[in-house]
């Protein structure tokens, strides 16, 4: 810049005041795509729904007596309900009745995913509440996470005797959302 | 018919918006001074006409008008009153509304005490001013009637959102609408002085005052949500980093850093195009809040209504408003001379120091904000941003704003000596590394950002303090000396200093209830007791109780410290029927230091309401020092507006001609 004229200098400048206005514009562009009434932006869509679960093979979490999981394990029997957790979710929690619910008054066959979780913190949690799950698989470093497409913990898919994936949840089940969604699905694959 | 006139008096509003906006602009450009004249009339009688609308509106939601389409759709003739009004503002429609009457009612003090700026000036203010207002009054006529009627009338309300229905949110929207809309103020004195050509030391005298009163709203507003979400979620969290919150927050970062080179500009007649380009983007952040949380665009875990056509409205209006007065921006400000010069090491430099770091951290919230929405416009899919973004950009720029704000006083303008400031310093560098240092041992080496937090809070709380002390002398000079220095301090100044100390108390806060938060979530049976941090909570029981217009199941705790009795919190869960939606009903006992705060949940078993309820207790360390922070601010604020200097309607002072750098400090 030490090479820079007066005039070169000012024109510069003038460039420089015109930046917030061309960020802004750039903004605008974004905003206005952002409003497309097709849109919902509470729907985070699984590119894997209707397709066949992906490959994977988690050993069991230490200190625990269930078993690992694998893809092989998905296949076979009825609809499954695979169910994404870790100790340090809050909402998490707050499902943990309703599965084990599930599990105990509808037969459902319910495994797990302990995602980026430490062994002893989520062995303390299973002791805690209770363990419903049939095996867990143990993704210490998050990697059956990605390959499963996962945004967030907890999340909740239906596999059907295929190996199929035929429906998803992000986020927290409901009561509401497990009598409305979740049992019409499984009852279709039985 | 009352309704009808509300609807009548918002189109009238509409054509005084627009003569108030197109007569005095011609004036001023051609130097007319009756056309500029019209501009206070014209401010007062759209006051006069948006406050009828307003309060026909109110009316039909008081005597509970089924007729009314809105007051159908969000009352409820069972409502307690307040919520009756309250739910005014609780719904798109109305909250529109009040978005209007606050911008006309900013538009209306400026016509009555802004009679020391020159007349010119004020037209352009007013003429900004009602541009705003006209896009605004139009928004709410073409796409937001709240006054449409509904044949024929249904027997009762649908209700309002029981999640609204709480004192803390019927005065929240308020006043972070005087906040946002306040902003609007620095906006229009903006434009006025891009179209005059001319930004000089009094301007920056004229914009603080309006800037400073929208940053006290601000301040309360996003506190007063921040409580809300604290008491009223009953997830024991006062911040979540949701877009809603976020779009509150930049305004608020940015109307800070604008609040601090206005003085840059008032004192030393520097970085006024920075100053210009912030007022304009404070505004700009304000309205972007308003069409995120209108039209949907963002998820979010706050409900409004939302509706594309409103958002596409929204979005022309952001355009038209912040697109102009940046295109304004880039022909007219590089035109602005800066006059005072200033060393690397000085007040202006560290003034600008701060704007760089709250600038920064506002792009830093935006991005966040609007990064999945970004990332999904290029193809990328969906995905959302969370806390430990925020955690990882946010909080490492604010610590060096802390550390640069306890030095910042101490510099002289012009060029600053840091070492001897730091030196001055001494002592509360100390005090900081012992705090910082005393929570690390504290807490059996916990999070070393927290105990970092705690040292700059500390540091802050006491370079604040000695700064003060040094002011005024005290311990140098005899205390009546002290005493007289003390008096004649303006109170700007002590302004300053509360807000200051203000921020360093909540920060205590802020960080420690993210670090050292505990909490308990477990099925619990009446009798059982639970023992979190040092605190035995005995478990009673719970009872149904009928309330107007929701049936509650309470539960009862009896606490107790070393066998003490502490308080009995009873937390509650409600059911509204009308809208079928539960709420909770956190119970919080504080001990200053401390918030016990409890959750009551479902029952194990639906049939058996005498056996085990999901329980959730939280211990929150420091909370209360937040909103006590936030308060101080606030009052800060509210005394550096009382200065003589900054009052309002303070005489004019000739200074139109000012020789170069002949501003005194």
């Amino acid at each position: 810049m030490s090479e820079a004229t007066p005039r070169t200098m000012k024109i510069l400048i003038r460039v420089l005041f015109i930046v917030p206005l061309l960020i802004f514009a750039g903004t605008l562009g974004y905003l206005y795509f952002g409003l497309d009434p097709q849109r919902d932006p509470r729907a985070v869509p699984s590119a894997l729904l209707d397709k066949p679960a992906p490959d994977f093979e988690l050993p069991a979490v230490p200190g625990l007596q269930t078993p690992g999981l694998s893809r092989g394990d998905l296949e076979g029997g009825g609809p499954v309900l695979l169910n994404v957790f870790a100790s340090w979710c809050v909402p998490c929690r707050a499902e943990h009745p309703l599965l084990s619910e599930l599990v105990e008054s509808r037969g459902v066959t319910l495994y797990g995913i302990d995602y980026k979780d430490k062994a002893e913190d989520a062995v303390a949690w299973l002791e805690e509440l209770g363990n419903p799950y049939a095996a867990i698989g143990h993704d210490d470093s998050g990697r059956a996470g990605i390959e499963w497409g996962i945004t967030g913990v907890p999340e909740t898919f239906v596999i059907d005797g295929d190996g199929t994936i035929r429906y998803r949840h992000a986020g927290p089940l409901t009561r509401q959302l497990i009598e409305e969604e979740l049992l019409p699905v499984l009852e279709q694959l039985r | 018919m009352i309704p009808e006139i509300g609807h009548f008096a918002l189109i009238l509003a509409l054509v005084v918006a627009l003569i108030q906006g197109s007569l005095p602009m011609l004036g001023a450009a051609r130097g007319k001074r009756g056309w500029m004249r019209v501009a206070e009339p014209a401010a007062l009688l759209q006051l006069l006409l948006v406050l009828i609308a307003f309060l026909a509106l109110m009316q039909a939601y008081i005597v509970s008008d089924f007729t009314v389409w809105n007051v159908v759709e969000n009352s409820h003739s069972a409502k307690p009153l307040l919520y009756k009004i309250s739910g005014v503002w609780g719904n798109h429609e109305g909250s529109m509304l009040l978005w209007v009457l606050i911008l006309t009612l900013y538009g209306a003090a400026v016509a009555l005490f802004g009679g020391n700026l020159p007349e010119r000036l004020r037209a352009r203010v007013l003429g900004v001013q009602a541009w705003i207002s006209t896009g605004f009054i139009a928004f709410c006529l073409f796409t937001s009637n709240p006054f449409a009627r509904v044949t024929p009338p249904p027997l009762d309300g649908n209700d309002l959102n029981p999640l609204l229905q709480d004192p803390g949110l019927a005065f929240h929207p308020p006043l972070l609408y005087l906040g946002y809309v306040g902003l609007s103020m620095a906006f229009s004195f903006a434009v006025a002085a891009l179209i005059e050509g001319r930004v000089d030391a009094a301007w920056g005298r004229w914009v603080r005052p309006w800037t400073l009163l929208a940053w006290c709203f601000l301040t309360g507003g996003i506190a007063l949500g921040s409580w809300w979400a604290y008491y009223e979620l009953g997830w024991g969290g006062w911040w979540f980093w949701d877009p809603v919150e976020n779009v509150s927050l930049m305004p608020w970062l940015l109307g800070t850093a604008l609040l601090h080179s206005a003085v840059v500009v008032e004192k030393r007649e520097a970085l006024k195009a920075w100053t210009i380009l912030l007022a304009i983007l404070a505004f700009g952040f304000s309205l972007l809040g308003t069409f995120i949380v209108r039209s949907g665009l963002l998820s979010s875990v706050h409900a409004f209504a939302s509706d594309p056509t409103r958002g596409v409205f929204i979005l022309i209006l952001l355009g038209l408003a912040v697109g102009g007065a940046l295109l304004l921006f880039a022909v007219r400000a590089p035109k602005l001379q800066a006059q005072g010069l200033f060393a690397p090491i000085s007040r202006e430099a560290g003034l600008l120091l701060n704007n760089l770091l709250l600038g920064t951290a506002a792009a830093t919230v935006f991005v966040g904000t609007l990064y999945p929405l970004l990332l999904e416009a290029m193809g990328g899919g969906k995905v959302s941003v969370g806390p430990p973004y925020f955690n990882l950009t946010f909080v490492p720029l604010f610590l060096p704003l802390v550390l640069a704000m306890g030095a910042g006083p101490l510099l002289n303008w012009k060029r600053a000596d840091l070492a001897g400031v730091l030196g001055r310093l001494k002592l509360a560098l100390i005090a900081a590394i012992a705090v910082g240092l005393g929570a690390w041992i504290l807490s059996d080496g916990g999070p070393v950002m927290a105990c970092l937090a705690f040292g700059l809070a500390a540091w802050l709380l006491l370079a604040t303090l000695i700064e003060l002390a040094e002011r005024i002398s005290l311990f140098r000079a005899p205390l009546t000396e002290s005493l007289r220095r003390a008096g004649r301090l303006p109170r700007a100044h002590y302004g300053m200093s509360l807000a200051h100390a203000g921020l360093a108390i909540a920060i205590f806060g802020i960080t420690a209830s993210s670090a050292w938060k505990q909490e308990e979530v477990r099925l619990m049976r009446p009798g059982e007791t639970l023992t979190l941090a040092g605190y035995a909570y005995r478990f009673e029981g719970v009872e149904r109780l009928q309330g107007p217009n929701y049936r509650s199941d309470m539960a009862s705790f009896t606490v107790t410290r070393d066998g003490d009795y502490v308080a009995t919190l009873t937390p509650e869960k409600r059911l509204y029927p009308v809208q079928n939606a539960p709420t909770t009903e956190a119970a919080i006992h504080t001990t200053g230091l401390a918030d016990l705060y409890a959750v009551i949940g479902d029952p194990q078993d639906p049939q058996d309401r005498a056996g085990a309820w999901t329980v959730r207790l939280y211990h929150e360390p420091l909370v209360p020092w937040m909103w006590a922070g936030a308060l101080i601010m606030i009052l800060g604020g509210l005394v550096s507006l009382s200065d003589r200097r900054l009052r309002v309607g303070m005489p004019a002072r000739r200074r139109k001609s000012l020789p170069a750098g002949a501003a005194e400090a």
